[in-house]
Protein backbone atom coordinates (compact mmCIF):
# COMPACT_ATOMS: atom_id res chain seq x y z
CA UNK A 1 0.00 0.00 0.00
CA UNK A 2 1.39 3.40 -0.91
CA UNK A 3 1.79 6.14 1.69
CA UNK A 4 -1.16 7.99 0.17
CA UNK A 5 -3.43 4.97 0.38
CA UNK A 6 -2.36 4.27 3.96
CA UNK A 7 -3.03 7.90 4.87
CA UNK A 8 -6.47 7.85 3.28
CA UNK A 9 -7.25 4.49 4.91
CA UNK A 10 -6.40 5.94 8.31
CA UNK A 11 -8.29 9.17 7.62
CA UNK A 12 -11.45 7.27 6.62
CA UNK A 13 -11.33 4.95 9.65
CA UNK A 14 -10.84 7.96 11.93
CA UNK A 15 -13.62 9.84 10.19
CA UNK A 16 -16.15 7.04 10.56
CA UNK A 17 -15.20 6.42 14.19
CA UNK A 18 -15.55 10.13 14.90
CA UNK A 19 -18.95 10.19 13.19
CA UNK A 20 -20.03 7.14 15.18
CA UNK A 21 -18.90 8.85 18.38
CA UNK A 22 -20.85 12.00 17.57
CA UNK A 23 -23.94 9.86 16.94
CA UNK A 24 -23.20 7.32 19.63
CA UNK A 25 -26.85 6.84 20.55
CA UNK A 26 -27.63 5.41 17.08
CA UNK A 27 -24.69 3.05 17.16
CA UNK A 28 -25.83 1.37 20.38
CA UNK A 29 -29.01 0.10 18.76
CA UNK A 30 -27.52 -3.16 17.35
CA UNK A 31 -26.03 -3.98 20.74
CA UNK A 32 -29.32 -3.30 22.53
CA UNK A 33 -31.07 -5.44 19.91
CA UNK A 34 -28.59 -8.26 20.52
CA UNK A 35 -29.27 -8.18 24.26
CA UNK A 36 -33.02 -8.11 23.79
CA UNK A 37 -33.18 -10.93 21.25
CA UNK A 38 -31.23 -13.25 23.52
CA UNK A 39 -33.37 -12.21 26.49
CA UNK A 40 -36.51 -13.31 24.62
CA UNK A 41 -35.56 -16.98 24.71
CA UNK A 42 -35.75 -17.57 28.47
CA UNK A 43 -39.09 -15.73 28.37
CA UNK A 44 -40.49 -17.43 25.30
CA UNK A 45 -39.07 -20.96 25.44
CA UNK A 46 -38.16 -21.95 28.95
CA UNK A 47 -36.24 -20.49 31.85
CA UNK A 48 -34.92 -23.95 32.71
CA UNK A 49 -31.18 -24.15 33.06
CA UNK A 50 -30.64 -27.32 30.99
CA UNK A 51 -32.81 -26.09 28.12
CA UNK A 52 -31.11 -22.70 27.97
CA UNK A 53 -27.63 -24.24 28.09
CA UNK A 54 -28.50 -26.33 25.01
CA UNK A 55 -29.96 -23.34 23.19
CA UNK A 56 -27.25 -20.86 24.17
CA UNK A 57 -24.76 -21.38 21.27
CA UNK A 58 -27.45 -21.00 18.62
CA UNK A 59 -29.27 -18.18 20.37
CA UNK A 60 -26.16 -16.05 20.85
CA UNK A 61 -25.03 -16.59 17.28
CA UNK A 62 -28.45 -15.92 15.76
CA UNK A 63 -28.64 -12.78 17.88
CA UNK A 64 -25.22 -11.64 16.65
CA UNK A 65 -26.16 -12.28 13.00
CA UNK A 66 -29.44 -10.39 13.31
CA UNK A 67 -27.79 -7.50 15.16
CA UNK A 68 -25.16 -7.23 12.40
CA UNK A 69 -27.91 -7.17 9.77
CA UNK A 70 -29.69 -4.39 11.59
CA UNK A 71 -26.87 -1.90 11.11
CA UNK A 72 -25.72 -3.04 7.68
CA UNK A 73 -27.95 -0.80 5.60
CA UNK A 74 -26.44 2.33 7.16
CA UNK A 75 -22.91 1.42 6.04
CA UNK A 76 -22.99 3.38 2.78
CA UNK A 77 -26.40 5.08 2.84
CA UNK A 78 -25.48 8.39 4.44
CA UNK A 79 -22.32 8.54 2.30
CA UNK A 80 -24.45 8.17 -0.81
CA UNK A 81 -26.92 10.81 0.33
CA UNK A 82 -24.39 13.49 1.20
CA UNK A 83 -22.16 12.88 -1.82
CA UNK A 84 -19.09 11.70 0.10
CA UNK A 85 -19.45 8.30 -1.56
CA UNK A 86 -18.93 9.71 -5.05
CA UNK A 87 -15.96 11.67 -3.74
CA UNK A 88 -14.58 8.42 -2.37
CA UNK A 89 -14.97 6.70 -5.74
CA UNK A 90 -13.35 9.66 -7.51
CA UNK A 91 -10.30 9.40 -5.28
CA UNK A 92 -7.16 8.27 -7.12
CA UNK A 93 -6.69 5.66 -4.41
CA UNK A 94 -7.93 2.12 -4.96
CA UNK A 95 -11.62 1.94 -4.03
CA UNK A 96 -11.29 -1.53 -2.39
CA UNK A 97 -8.85 -0.06 0.14
CA UNK A 98 -11.32 2.69 0.98
CA UNK A 99 -14.15 0.16 1.26
CA UNK A 100 -12.02 -1.91 3.62
CA UNK A 101 -11.49 1.19 5.78
CA UNK A 102 -15.23 1.71 6.02
CA UNK A 103 -15.84 -1.95 6.88
CA UNK A 104 -13.14 -1.89 9.55
CA UNK A 105 -14.66 1.20 11.19
CA UNK A 106 -18.11 -0.38 10.96
CA UNK A 107 -16.89 -3.58 12.60
CA UNK A 108 -15.13 -1.69 15.39
CA UNK A 109 -18.36 0.15 16.13
CA UNK A 110 -20.94 -2.64 15.73
CA UNK A 111 -19.08 -5.96 15.58
CA UNK A 112 -16.63 -5.58 18.43
CA UNK A 113 -19.33 -4.73 21.01
CA UNK A 114 -21.11 -7.95 19.98
CA UNK A 115 -17.90 -9.92 20.57
CA UNK A 116 -17.61 -8.39 24.02
CA UNK A 117 -21.27 -8.82 24.91
CA UNK A 118 -21.47 -12.39 23.57
CA UNK A 119 -19.86 -14.18 26.53
CA UNK A 120 -21.90 -12.16 29.04
CA UNK A 121 -25.16 -13.12 27.37
CA UNK A 122 -24.04 -16.72 26.90
CA UNK A 123 -23.18 -16.85 30.60
CA UNK A 124 -26.65 -15.61 31.43
CA UNK A 125 -28.02 -18.50 29.34
CA UNK A 126 -25.91 -20.93 31.40
CA UNK A 127 -23.44 -21.83 28.67
CA UNK A 128 -20.75 -24.03 30.26
CA UNK A 129 -17.65 -22.02 31.09
CA UNK A 130 -15.35 -24.23 29.02
CA UNK A 131 -17.18 -23.15 25.84
CA UNK A 132 -16.73 -19.42 26.47
CA UNK A 133 -13.23 -19.05 24.90
CA UNK A 134 -14.47 -20.82 21.78
CA UNK A 135 -17.47 -18.49 21.61
CA UNK A 136 -15.22 -15.42 21.80
CA UNK A 137 -12.78 -16.83 19.22
CA UNK A 138 -15.67 -17.71 16.91
CA UNK A 139 -17.23 -14.25 17.23
CA UNK A 140 -13.85 -12.61 16.63
CA UNK A 141 -13.46 -14.53 13.37
CA UNK A 142 -17.11 -14.53 12.38
CA UNK A 143 -18.33 -10.98 12.94
CA UNK A 144 -15.73 -9.35 10.64
CA UNK A 145 -16.75 -11.85 7.96
CA UNK A 146 -20.39 -10.83 8.50
CA UNK A 147 -19.42 -7.16 8.10
CA UNK A 148 -17.42 -7.86 4.94
CA UNK A 149 -20.13 -9.94 3.28
CA UNK A 150 -22.70 -7.41 4.43
CA UNK A 151 -20.74 -4.63 2.73
CA UNK A 152 -21.18 -6.38 -0.62
CA UNK A 153 -24.92 -6.57 -0.12
CA UNK A 154 -25.11 -3.00 1.17
CA UNK A 155 -23.13 -1.74 -1.83
CA UNK A 156 -25.72 -3.22 -4.17
CA UNK A 157 -28.84 -2.06 -2.33
CA UNK A 158 -27.68 1.40 -1.31
CA UNK A 159 -28.89 2.87 -4.59
CA UNK A 160 -32.40 1.49 -4.07
CA UNK A 161 -34.87 3.56 -2.14
CA UNK A 162 -36.20 0.53 -0.27
CA UNK A 163 -32.85 -1.21 -0.13
CA UNK A 164 -33.15 -1.52 3.62
CA UNK A 165 -36.02 -3.98 3.19
CA UNK A 166 -34.23 -6.07 0.59
CA UNK A 167 -30.88 -6.30 2.31
CA UNK A 168 -31.73 -8.83 5.08
CA UNK A 169 -33.33 -11.18 2.55
CA UNK A 170 -30.25 -10.90 0.37
CA UNK A 171 -27.75 -11.38 3.18
CA UNK A 172 -29.30 -14.00 5.46
CA UNK A 173 -28.59 -16.95 3.13
CA UNK A 174 -24.99 -15.76 2.82
CA UNK A 175 -24.68 -15.60 6.60
CA UNK A 176 -25.67 -19.26 7.02
CA UNK A 177 -22.14 -20.72 6.80
CA UNK A 178 -20.80 -18.32 9.43
CA UNK A 179 -23.77 -19.10 11.65
CA UNK A 180 -23.46 -22.88 11.36
CA UNK A 181 -19.71 -22.99 11.96
CA UNK A 182 -19.90 -20.37 14.72
CA UNK A 183 -22.74 -22.01 16.63
CA UNK A 184 -21.33 -25.46 15.84
CA UNK A 185 -17.99 -24.57 17.42
CA UNK A 186 -19.65 -23.43 20.65
CA UNK A 187 -21.93 -26.47 20.79
CA UNK A 188 -18.97 -28.78 20.26
CA UNK A 189 -16.97 -27.07 23.00
CA UNK A 190 -19.94 -27.19 25.37
CA UNK A 191 -20.20 -30.95 24.77
CA UNK A 192 -16.49 -31.33 25.52
CA UNK A 193 -15.56 -32.02 21.88
CA UNK A 194 -12.75 -30.31 19.95
CA UNK A 195 -13.91 -27.14 18.18
CA UNK A 196 -10.77 -26.34 16.21
CA UNK A 197 -12.21 -27.58 12.91
CA UNK A 198 -15.14 -25.19 13.10
CA UNK A 199 -12.84 -22.30 13.98
CA UNK A 200 -10.55 -23.10 11.07
CA UNK A 201 -13.55 -23.01 8.76
CA UNK A 202 -14.54 -19.62 10.18
CA UNK A 203 -10.98 -18.41 9.64
CA UNK A 204 -11.10 -19.58 6.05
CA UNK A 205 -14.39 -17.78 5.49
CA UNK A 206 -12.92 -14.61 6.96
CA UNK A 207 -9.81 -14.86 4.77
CA UNK A 208 -11.95 -15.38 1.69
CA UNK A 209 -14.29 -12.51 2.59
CA UNK A 210 -11.40 -10.16 3.35
CA UNK A 211 -9.78 -10.81 -0.03
CA UNK A 212 -12.88 -10.76 -2.22
CA UNK A 213 -15.50 -8.60 -0.52
CA UNK A 214 -13.70 -5.21 -0.82
CA UNK A 215 -13.41 -5.64 -4.58
CA UNK A 216 -16.98 -6.82 -4.97
CA UNK A 217 -18.30 -4.01 -2.77
CA UNK A 218 -16.28 -1.41 -4.69
CA UNK A 219 -17.78 -2.69 -7.94
CA UNK A 220 -21.25 -2.64 -6.38
CA UNK A 221 -20.79 0.96 -5.28
CA UNK A 222 -19.76 2.04 -8.77
CA UNK A 223 -23.02 0.60 -10.06
CA UNK A 224 -25.01 2.22 -7.27
CA UNK A 225 -23.72 5.77 -7.78
CA UNK A 226 -24.15 5.67 -11.57
CA UNK B 1 1.40 26.02 -28.63
CA UNK B 2 0.09 25.90 -25.12
CA UNK B 3 2.21 24.10 -22.62
CA UNK B 4 0.99 20.80 -21.24
CA UNK B 5 -1.14 19.95 -24.24
CA UNK B 6 -1.21 16.29 -25.16
CA UNK B 7 1.04 15.08 -27.93
CA UNK B 8 0.12 16.37 -31.35
CA UNK B 9 -1.73 19.27 -29.71
CA UNK B 10 -4.81 17.17 -29.07
CA UNK B 11 -7.20 18.43 -26.44
CA UNK B 12 -6.69 16.64 -23.14
CA UNK B 13 -10.34 15.90 -22.57
CA UNK B 14 -12.28 14.49 -25.50
CA UNK B 15 -15.56 12.72 -25.93
CA UNK B 16 -17.03 11.15 -29.03
CA UNK B 17 -20.45 9.77 -29.86
CA UNK B 18 -21.76 10.03 -26.30
CA UNK B 19 -25.29 8.86 -25.67
CA UNK B 20 -27.10 8.75 -22.36
CA UNK B 21 -30.49 7.35 -21.49
CA UNK B 22 -32.32 8.06 -18.28
CA UNK B 23 -35.68 6.65 -17.35
CA UNK B 24 -36.16 5.29 -20.88
CA UNK B 25 -35.60 8.74 -22.37
CA UNK B 26 -32.63 9.62 -24.57
CA UNK B 27 -30.97 12.66 -23.01
CA UNK B 28 -28.47 13.12 -25.81
CA UNK B 29 -26.82 11.05 -28.50
CA UNK B 30 -23.89 11.47 -30.84
CA UNK B 31 -22.46 14.11 -28.55
CA UNK B 32 -18.84 15.06 -29.08
CA UNK B 33 -16.73 17.59 -27.24
CA UNK B 34 -13.13 18.58 -26.71
CA UNK B 35 -11.58 20.73 -24.01
CA UNK B 36 -7.99 21.91 -24.24
CA UNK B 37 -5.66 23.45 -21.70
CA UNK B 38 -6.84 26.77 -20.35
CA UNK B 39 -10.34 26.25 -21.70
CA UNK B 40 -13.67 26.22 -19.96
CA UNK B 41 -16.56 24.27 -21.40
CA UNK B 42 -19.85 25.77 -20.31
CA UNK B 43 -22.65 23.23 -20.56
CA UNK B 44 -26.00 24.95 -21.04
CA UNK B 45 -29.51 23.73 -21.43
CA UNK B 46 -32.94 23.62 -19.83
CA UNK B 47 -33.64 21.60 -16.69
CA UNK B 48 -33.68 17.90 -17.45
CA UNK B 49 -31.53 18.27 -20.57
CA UNK B 50 -28.89 16.01 -19.06
CA UNK B 51 -26.27 18.52 -17.93
CA UNK B 52 -25.55 16.78 -14.64
CA UNK B 53 -25.58 13.39 -16.34
CA UNK B 54 -23.03 14.61 -18.87
CA UNK B 55 -20.81 15.95 -16.10
CA UNK B 56 -20.97 12.63 -14.25
CA UNK B 57 -20.05 10.82 -17.45
CA UNK B 58 -17.11 13.14 -18.00
CA UNK B 59 -15.69 12.50 -14.56
CA UNK B 60 -16.21 8.76 -14.85
CA UNK B 61 -18.96 8.33 -12.25
CA UNK B 62 -21.34 7.04 -14.89
CA UNK B 63 -20.85 4.96 -18.00
CA UNK B 64 -22.41 6.39 -21.15
CA UNK B 65 -24.78 4.15 -23.09
CA UNK B 66 -22.61 4.71 -26.16
CA UNK B 67 -19.42 6.51 -27.05
CA UNK B 68 -16.36 7.13 -24.96
CA UNK B 69 -14.52 9.79 -23.03
CA UNK B 70 -10.78 10.11 -23.40
CA UNK B 71 -8.33 11.80 -21.06
CA UNK B 72 -4.93 12.52 -22.60
CA UNK B 73 -5.80 10.12 -25.38
CA UNK B 74 -6.75 7.19 -23.16
CA UNK B 75 -10.30 5.96 -22.51
CA UNK B 76 -11.29 6.80 -18.92
CA UNK B 77 -11.48 3.18 -17.88
CA UNK B 78 -7.89 2.60 -18.95
CA UNK B 79 -6.63 5.92 -17.65
CA UNK B 80 -8.03 4.78 -14.27
CA UNK B 81 -6.16 6.17 -11.30
CA UNK B 82 -4.15 8.63 -13.41
CA UNK B 83 -7.43 10.19 -14.51
CA UNK B 84 -8.98 10.19 -11.05
CA UNK B 85 -5.88 11.96 -9.75
CA UNK B 86 -6.49 14.64 -12.40
CA UNK B 87 -10.12 15.47 -11.73
CA UNK B 88 -12.00 17.22 -8.96
CA UNK B 89 -15.79 17.08 -9.08
CA UNK B 90 -18.02 19.42 -7.13
CA UNK B 91 -21.53 18.19 -7.70
CA UNK B 92 -25.03 18.85 -6.44
CA UNK B 93 -24.39 16.83 -3.31
CA UNK B 94 -21.90 18.83 -1.28
CA UNK B 95 -19.78 15.81 -0.30
CA UNK B 96 -19.74 16.96 3.31
CA UNK B 97 -20.42 15.16 6.57
CA UNK B 98 -22.82 17.27 8.62
CA UNK B 99 -21.41 15.96 11.89
CA UNK B 100 -17.83 16.91 11.06
CA UNK B 101 -16.45 20.43 11.33
CA UNK B 102 -15.47 22.38 8.23
CA UNK B 103 -11.82 21.67 8.90
CA UNK B 104 -12.35 17.94 9.52
CA UNK B 105 -14.33 17.65 6.29
CA UNK B 106 -11.60 19.31 4.31
CA UNK B 107 -8.86 17.22 5.93
CA UNK B 108 -10.62 14.01 4.85
CA UNK B 109 -11.04 15.38 1.33
CA UNK B 110 -7.33 16.18 1.24
CA UNK B 111 -6.42 12.68 2.47
CA UNK B 112 -8.60 11.13 -0.25
CA UNK B 113 -6.53 13.06 -2.77
CA UNK B 114 -3.72 10.68 -1.92
CA UNK B 115 -1.04 13.35 -2.10
CA UNK B 116 0.24 16.10 0.10
CA UNK B 117 -2.37 18.84 -0.20
CA UNK B 118 -1.45 21.86 -2.33
CA UNK B 119 -2.21 24.16 0.56
CA UNK B 120 -3.12 23.41 4.16
CA UNK B 121 -6.85 22.83 4.72
CA UNK B 122 -6.92 25.74 7.17
CA UNK B 123 -5.45 28.08 4.59
CA UNK B 124 -7.98 26.87 2.01
CA UNK B 125 -10.75 27.76 4.46
CA UNK B 126 -9.33 31.27 4.74
CA UNK B 127 -9.28 31.58 0.97
CA UNK B 128 -12.94 30.66 0.60
CA UNK B 129 -13.92 33.00 3.43
CA UNK B 130 -14.61 30.37 6.08
CA UNK B 131 -11.55 31.08 8.23
CA UNK B 132 -13.71 31.85 11.25
CA UNK B 133 -15.89 28.79 10.75
CA UNK B 134 -13.18 26.11 10.84
CA UNK B 135 -14.57 24.41 13.95
CA UNK B 136 -18.25 24.74 13.14
CA UNK B 137 -19.99 21.54 12.09
CA UNK B 138 -20.88 21.50 8.42
CA UNK B 139 -24.51 20.84 9.31
CA UNK B 140 -24.65 24.21 11.08
CA UNK B 141 -23.31 26.16 8.08
CA UNK B 142 -25.64 28.00 5.69
CA UNK B 143 -26.24 26.65 2.19
CA UNK B 144 -23.88 29.23 0.73
CA UNK B 145 -21.18 28.45 3.26
CA UNK B 146 -21.52 24.73 2.54
CA UNK B 147 -21.10 25.53 -1.13
CA UNK B 148 -17.90 27.43 -0.34
CA UNK B 149 -16.65 24.55 1.75
CA UNK B 150 -17.26 22.21 -1.17
CA UNK B 151 -15.32 24.56 -3.43
CA UNK B 152 -12.42 24.59 -0.97
CA UNK B 153 -11.75 21.03 -2.17
CA UNK B 154 -10.54 22.58 -5.42
CA UNK B 155 -7.76 24.25 -3.46
CA UNK B 156 -6.53 21.34 -1.35
CA UNK B 157 -6.57 18.86 -4.21
CA UNK B 158 -4.60 20.23 -7.12
CA UNK B 159 -5.97 18.76 -10.35
CA UNK B 160 -5.93 19.91 -13.97
CA UNK B 161 -9.60 19.14 -14.62
CA UNK B 162 -12.39 20.76 -12.64
CA UNK B 163 -15.92 19.52 -13.14
CA UNK B 164 -18.35 21.87 -11.43
CA UNK B 165 -22.11 21.43 -11.32
CA UNK B 166 -23.82 24.77 -10.68
CA UNK B 167 -21.02 26.24 -8.57
CA UNK B 168 -22.97 29.49 -8.21
CA UNK B 169 -26.10 28.00 -6.68
CA UNK B 170 -26.74 29.37 -3.18
CA UNK B 171 -23.65 31.58 -3.07
CA UNK B 172 -23.90 35.35 -2.55
CA UNK B 173 -22.27 37.99 -4.73
CA UNK B 174 -18.94 37.69 -2.92
CA UNK B 175 -19.16 33.91 -3.38
CA UNK B 176 -19.71 34.37 -7.11
CA UNK B 177 -16.63 36.58 -7.18
CA UNK B 178 -14.70 33.85 -5.41
CA UNK B 179 -15.79 31.26 -7.99
CA UNK B 180 -14.75 33.62 -10.80
CA UNK B 181 -11.35 34.17 -9.16
CA UNK B 182 -10.79 30.46 -8.67
CA UNK B 183 -11.76 29.67 -12.25
CA UNK B 184 -9.64 32.45 -13.75
CA UNK B 185 -6.60 31.38 -11.75
CA UNK B 186 -7.13 27.75 -12.75
CA UNK B 187 -7.51 28.53 -16.46
CA UNK B 188 -4.55 30.91 -16.46
CA UNK B 189 -2.43 28.10 -15.02
CA UNK B 190 -3.45 25.90 -17.97
CA UNK B 191 -6.23 24.04 -16.20
CA UNK B 192 -9.41 22.74 -17.78
CA UNK B 193 -12.94 23.15 -16.51
CA UNK B 194 -16.34 21.80 -17.41
CA UNK B 195 -19.06 23.80 -15.73
CA UNK B 196 -22.82 24.10 -15.71
CA UNK B 197 -24.26 27.39 -14.59
CA UNK B 198 -27.38 29.45 -14.98
CA UNK B 199 -25.59 32.63 -13.94
CA UNK B 200 -22.64 34.36 -15.64
CA UNK B 201 -19.35 32.89 -14.43
CA UNK B 202 -17.21 35.99 -14.81
CA UNK B 203 -14.59 34.28 -16.93
CA UNK B 204 -13.11 36.01 -20.03
CA UNK B 205 -15.19 35.07 -23.06
CA UNK B 206 -12.28 33.91 -25.22
CA UNK B 207 -11.60 31.10 -22.77
CA UNK B 208 -15.16 29.84 -22.76
CA UNK B 209 -16.71 27.37 -25.16
CA UNK B 210 -20.39 26.71 -24.95
CA UNK B 211 -22.08 23.36 -25.38
CA UNK B 212 -25.83 23.55 -25.58
CA UNK B 213 -27.93 20.53 -24.69
CA UNK B 214 -31.40 20.94 -26.12
CA UNK B 215 -33.05 18.17 -24.18
CA UNK B 216 -34.35 15.81 -26.87
CA UNK B 217 -38.07 15.34 -26.37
Amino acid sequence: MSAGAAGAFGALVRRDLLLAWRRRGDRLVPLAFFVMVTALFPLGVSPERAVLATLAPGVVWVGAVLATLLGMDTLFRSDLEDGTLEQMLLSPLPAPVLVLAKVLAHWLVTGLPLVLAGPVLAGALHLPAQAQPVLVAGLLLGTPALSLVGAVGASLTVGLRRGGMLLPVLLLPLYVPVLTFGAGAVAAAAAGLPAAGHLYALGAILALAATLAPWAAAAGLRISVA
Amino acid sequence: MREGAAEGGRPRLEARGLACVRGGRVLFRGLGLAVGDGELLLVEGPNGAGKTTLLRVLCGLREPEAGEVRWEGLPLRRAGMAFRASVVYVGHAPGLKDDLTALENLAVAAALGGRVPAIEPREALERVGLGGRAHVRAGALSAGQRRRLGLARLLVRPAPLWVLDEPLSAVDRAGAGLVADLLRGHLDAGGLAVVTSHAPLGVPGERVRVLRLEGAA
